[in-house]
């Protein structure tokens, strides 16, 4: 199925697309067909810049697992200084 | 038939008489007037899979030509940065995509061996843009490939700002293809089913076939949703459907 669930967020930061890096705005994330990678759907996030044209864009395609496995990873590497440094 | 064909990169005049990329093949063979096909692409895109689709019109002896649909957002990205932008900004509104279609209708039977008929097919998104540019155009035969939203509103939180337009029905102006999937959850086979009966209400000629073990995108062969006895059994029922409507 085309889900079409679409999460949009506004970030900071920086992502290497293919002409190098470029400041980041926002991300969307998904759970769809993915372009790529060999499963029926996967959590797709799109680091983007709509700003600096539609090739702006730092895309990834995790399965589930792979996309609960990376909030955990995320999570950990936070938690993981102090506080002070994450604020 | 020689299933020579030649295909290349166009400009076509879309809605508004913008300037819109597309993608076109034509047969080689030119000794008789041949239909023609309007290729909707799918959610992801105007890319290589579905190029491979317009060029496969072509080789069963019918011009056919693919609008990019995403063309104003992102002119000349790739097809998957295309599809990001078009998922954030809500999808193609529905008022341009007839405009588009009916450019692209107008540029095939421009072309010298048209016979004037023109058909029109959409993957996906593209099923329910089939449906639409079908009940909004004079065109002479329909295939919606599991187009969604056509019957149910989109859910709530859900970008796509597009509505349901089973209520267009009775102005279908051409006999309707539906080729769908019984896992496919976007349409569910309640909602093909509903929409079938919103065509027969309307006294409009349709045909709708539902394979078990395929979702959705069963036709797309670089992917894992691909079920190559639907698909191929699919594009069997699309050859007769066209032979009959298209034909001069």
């Amino acid at each position: 199925m085309c889900t079409y669930t679409t999460e949009k967020i506004e970030i900071t930061g920086s992502g290497k697309g293919a002409e190098g890096w470029f400041s980041l705005s926002d991300a969307t994330v998904y759970y769809d067909h993915p372009v790529h990678a060999m499963a029926e759907h996967t959590l797709n996030i799109d680091f983007r810049n709509p700003g600096k044209g539609p090739s702006a864009r730092v895309a990834v395609e995790l399965t589930a697992e792979s996309a609960r496995a990376l909030v955990g990873a995320i999570e950990a590497a936070l938690a993981a200084v102090p506080p002070a440094l994450v604020a | 038939m020689s299933e020579a064909l030649t295909a290349s990169t166009v400009t076509m005049n879309g809605h508004d008489g913008d300037e819109i990329e597309a993608y076109l093949a034509v047969p080689e063979d030119g000794s008789a007037a041949r239909g023609s096909i309007v290729v909707l692409h799918h959610m992801p895109g105007y890319d290589t899979s579905t190029k491979e689709i317009v060029r496969k019109f072509a080789a069963h002896g019918y011009a056919a030509l693919m609008p990019n649909l995403y063309y104003r957002e992102a002119p000349g990205a790739s097809p998957d940065d295309a599809a990001a932008v078009a998922r954030a900004s809500g999808g193609v509104p529905d008022e341009r995509l007839v405009g588009d279609v009916a450019g692209a209708a107008g540029f095939l039977r421009a072309l010298a061996g048209s016979n004037g008929k023109v058909g029109v097919i959409g993957y996906c998104s593209g099923g329910r843009q089939a449906f639409l540019a079908a009940c909004s155009l004079p065109l002479d035969a329909a295939v919606d490939c599991y187009g969604a939203f056509i019957v149910s509103p989109v859910p709530e939180g859900v970008p796509l700002k597009v509505q349901p337009i089973v209520g267009l029905a009775s102005n279908l102006s051409c006999p309707l293809l539906g080729l769908f999937g019984t896992d496919d959850k976007n349409p569910t086979p309640a909602e093909t089913a509903e929409l079938s009966q919103a065509l027969d209400n309307a006294g409009k000629q349709h045909e709708f076939h539902t394979y078990d073990g395929a979702g959705h995108a069963f036709f797309a062969v670089d992917r894992v949703a691909y079920r190559p006895e639907a698909a191929n059994d699919g594009w069997q029922k699309i050859w007769d459907f066209y032979s009959r409507y298209l034909a001069s």
